[in-house]
């Protein structure tokens, strides 16, 4: 029977975590006890977008978009779309901007000023069916470049098309390409770097989980070109369903004969291997992670020889982001001019950004490069959660900086934000509203890389850790003016002496919340207060004796017994004992407790005095 | 594999995602309001899917929306072509929806007998 309605449901990461598979499986019963599964289409796909609405589901043909379905859902969309086409409101989207139910996906504010490309079929097509991509001109790209273009015609497509690695550096993927096929050798290998460790980014996971086929034919061609047969994607463990898909999508290709020998019949022959990494974030580094495929500890080493002159077992390497391949099938279907078209001079394309933290639309997005920062959270990101103000964003993770308010209109390429200390890298987007400290930030990623300090080399194992304590000290309310100028002067050492990237970029959190927010450091430093209100050796726990009503509902639940009072009578808390652990504030009904500047330190005389009061 | 396969699984599995581009020529909705299911509108949307499914229509939508308020006509069935404005029509029955398909959508010929409304 002719398929009536196809309707997508969100099997991404995210969404799989918000249950998406009980819904699934509920809509699979529903139908079937209604009779309806020969004429609705039910298709799990790749991640859509706004996590934050998960699980969602967009039916087809009038595109309507339902967020946060529960299984109780199930029946009632059944009942009133599938069966008398009245789409069920409760669940559809309304877009907290337009105050409106928005029926159709295309009409959603988040949807609306992006542009997808390499997204394009992530949420749009079943990942498992090899089907579905070649419906949507797969391996036609791949077909086109073994049979017409000689791989010199494509890595001068590639040239011309300006696409620079999306993994961070932003290297021009036709310069990258041009060294591998000019390096002499009899193997040569071509690696996708899917080992994604920023906190806070997972685009590649999306386009892996996705639409696999589209980076594997982005591998194949970009084997064609230097001259490569073998291929290895270097992807983490902690990405078992971009795997499981992958190497779903890799047998299908192959039994397809899109891989293997002779492929479309014109001599060439391309395969590919999965290797997982164990998670250390240092193998994201390229001689790092080359060194992890070949067996071996994930330790980097000096550059050059650069891995297109001797890289893997010492044979010409070429190593492309997932992001990166994802888009080559779009260069070679539309055409350089195409590409060089979208976005700005010098950054060419689209870049995926993966929006997290304070922002109302969390999730993954696609827009053309030089969109500016205040369009991606404002218009696309839905603004700041809870009327709280934007302080900045972090991008580039551990590696990058930030990007305060003052610099909301600047568009984010490439240039843009080298320029003013934060980096594009991976394209995760960490939202940073009034109630976070600049100070806490800067540690939190310090302390994230000294973790993962592979300990090779001095700068980075023993400077970040120095660093690292100084920052503890600053929190705690014990720093120093001169503290600032050894945190930098250690940080331009580190910079200039690290072996790999790690530890050359490690020290920019500090950098740039140092370059952005100073006058937070010196609160901390000089009056010992955390204006956020988030380092907890500077701040109180106050009650606020006119609100308070006795109720004692914030001393049952204090873990420390810090909060003294009888009931109904006016309560008070003990700063001496108290841990700063909040609980009370949630606890407390008519909103009493507040937390106070100023720091207050705990005494150990004040301790005892406690002691004795309640032996 | 050739590129002339390749074509061809393309051209084959299009077909099967041609609801997600809203590209198509003609939309046959079907009324399924309370009174149309009990008119039998089920069976009328099943025949129109079948029949197009049998004949390879992979131009034509079919999709189902609330009732007019023609009662005592369910099911109502509208047919919408590009450029050519909208057919409704009314009591369709198995038998009906069949002669739709035959003579509407393949020949371009509606079926007068059942007509309630041309919008143009």
């Amino acid at each position: 029977m002719k398929k009536r309605l196809d309707v997508l449901i969100c099997g991404g990461g995210a969404c799989l975590s918000s249950h998406s598979q009980d819904v699934k499986n509920k809509f699979i019963e529903v139908l079937k006890a209604k009779g309806l599964t020969d004429e609705i289409n039910l298709v799990e796909t790749g991640c859509m977008g706004p996590c934050e609405m998960g699980p969602v589901m967009v039916v087809y043909p009038d595109g309507s978009f339902y967020v946060q379905l529960t299984e109780n859902d199930v029946e009632p969309i059944v009942e009133e779309h599938f069966l008398k086409g009245r789409p069920y409101q409760k669940k559809l989207w309304a877009a907290p901007e337009a105050r409106k139910i928005v029926e159709e996906k295309r009409q959603v504010p988040f949807f609306e000023k992006q542009q997808k490309v390499v997204l394009a079929l992530c949420g749009k097509i079943d990942p498992e069916s090899v089907d579905e991509y070649i419906a949507n001109r797969g391996y036609e790209a791949l077909g086109k470049v073994v049979t017409e273009m000689t791989p010199e015609a494509v890595i001068e497509e590639m040239l011309k098309s300006g696409q620079r690695g999306r993994g961070g550096a932003g290297f021009p993927t036709g310069l990258k390409w041009k060294f591998g096929k000019a390096s002499e050798g009899k193997q040569k290998y071509i690696v996708c770097n899917a080992d994604e460790g920023d906190p806070g980014a997972f685009m590649d996971r999306a386009v892996l989980e996705g639409d696999p086929h589209s980076v594997i034919e982005g591998m194949a061609i970009a084997a064609y070109s230097i001259g490569a047969d073998k291929g290895f994607v270097y992807c983490r463990a902690e990405y078992p369903l971009a795997i499981k898909r992958l190497e779903a999508a890799l047998k299908q290709a192959r039994a397809m004969g899109l891989l293997g020998k002779n492929i479309f019949e014109s001599g060439f022959s391309f395969d590919i291997e999965v290797r997982m990494g164990a998670g250390a974030f240092v193998c994201g580094e390229e001689t790092a992670l080359m060194a992890s495929i070949e067996g071996k500890r994930g330790q980097p080493r000096p550059k050059p020889p650069f891995p297109a002159q001797k890289g893997l077992w010492g044979h010409p390497t070429v190593i492309n982001n997932v992001e990166t391949l994802a888009a080559i099938r779009h260069i070679i279907l539309n055409g350089a001019d195409w590409y060089a078209s979208i976005g700005t001079e010098k950054s060419k394309g689209t870049k995926v950004f993966a929006l997290s933290g304070k922002v109302v639309n969390t999730g993954l997005v696609e827009v053309p490069m030089g969109i500016t920062l205040r369009e991606l959270l404002y218009d696309i990101g839905g603004g700041i959660p809870n009327g709280k103000k934007f302080k900045a964003v972090q991008t580039g993770g551990p590696s990058g900086g930030c990007i305060p308010a003052a610099h909301m209109d600047t568009p984010l390429d490439y240039e843009s934000l080298t320029k003013l200390g934060a980096i594009m890298g991976s394209g995760g987007v960490i939202v940073l509203d009034e109630d976070t400290c600049m100070v806490n930030v800067a540690k939190f990623f310090l302390e994230f890389s000294v973790e993962e300090s592979c300990g090779q080399c001095a700068p980075c194992r023993i400077g970040l850790k120095q660093m690292h304590d100084l920052l503890e000290k600053i929190c705690e309310g014990k720093g120093k003016m001169e503290d600032l100028d050894l945190l930098e002067s250690l940080a331009h050492t580190i910079k200039a002496t690290s072996l790999c990237g790690l530890g050359q970029t490690a020290p920019n959190p500090v950098l740039s919340t140092m370059k952005y927010f100073r006058d937070e450091y010196e609160a901390h430093i000089k009056e010992q207060r955390c204006p956020a209100g988030v380092c907890k050796d500077l701040i109180s726990y106050v009650v606020d004796e006119s609100k308070c009503i006795g109720c004692t509902a914030c001393a049952r639940t204090c873990p420390v017994s810090a909060i003294s009072g009888a009931p109904k009578q006016k309560h008070r808390i003990d700063p001496s004992i108290c841990t700063r652990c909040g609980s009370c504030i949630v606890k407390c009904p008519v909103k009493a407790i507040y937390i106070g500047p100023g720091a207050v330190k705990r005494e150990v005389e004040s301790k005892k005095l406690h002691l004795e009061k309640t032996l | 594999m050739k590129l002339e396969d390749l074509k061809k699984i393309r051209e084959k599995a299009e077909k099967d995602i041609v609801l997600r581009d809203g590209k198509s020529r003609i939309k046959v909705t079907v009324g399924m309001g309370t009174s149309g299911i009990a008119a039998g509108a089920r069976e009328t949307l099943k025949a129109f899917l079948e029949e197009i499914e049998k004949r390879g229509l992979h131009d034509v939508l079919v999709t189902q929306a609330g009732e007019k308020g023609l009662s005592s006509h369910e099911p109502v069935v509208t047919v919408s072509e590009e450029g050519k404005g909208q057919v409704v029509y009314g009591n369709v029955t198995r038998d009906v929806a069949v002669k739709i398909v035959a003579e509407h959508l393949v020949n371009g010929s509606p079926v007068s007998a059942n007509i309630i409304e041309v919008n143009k």
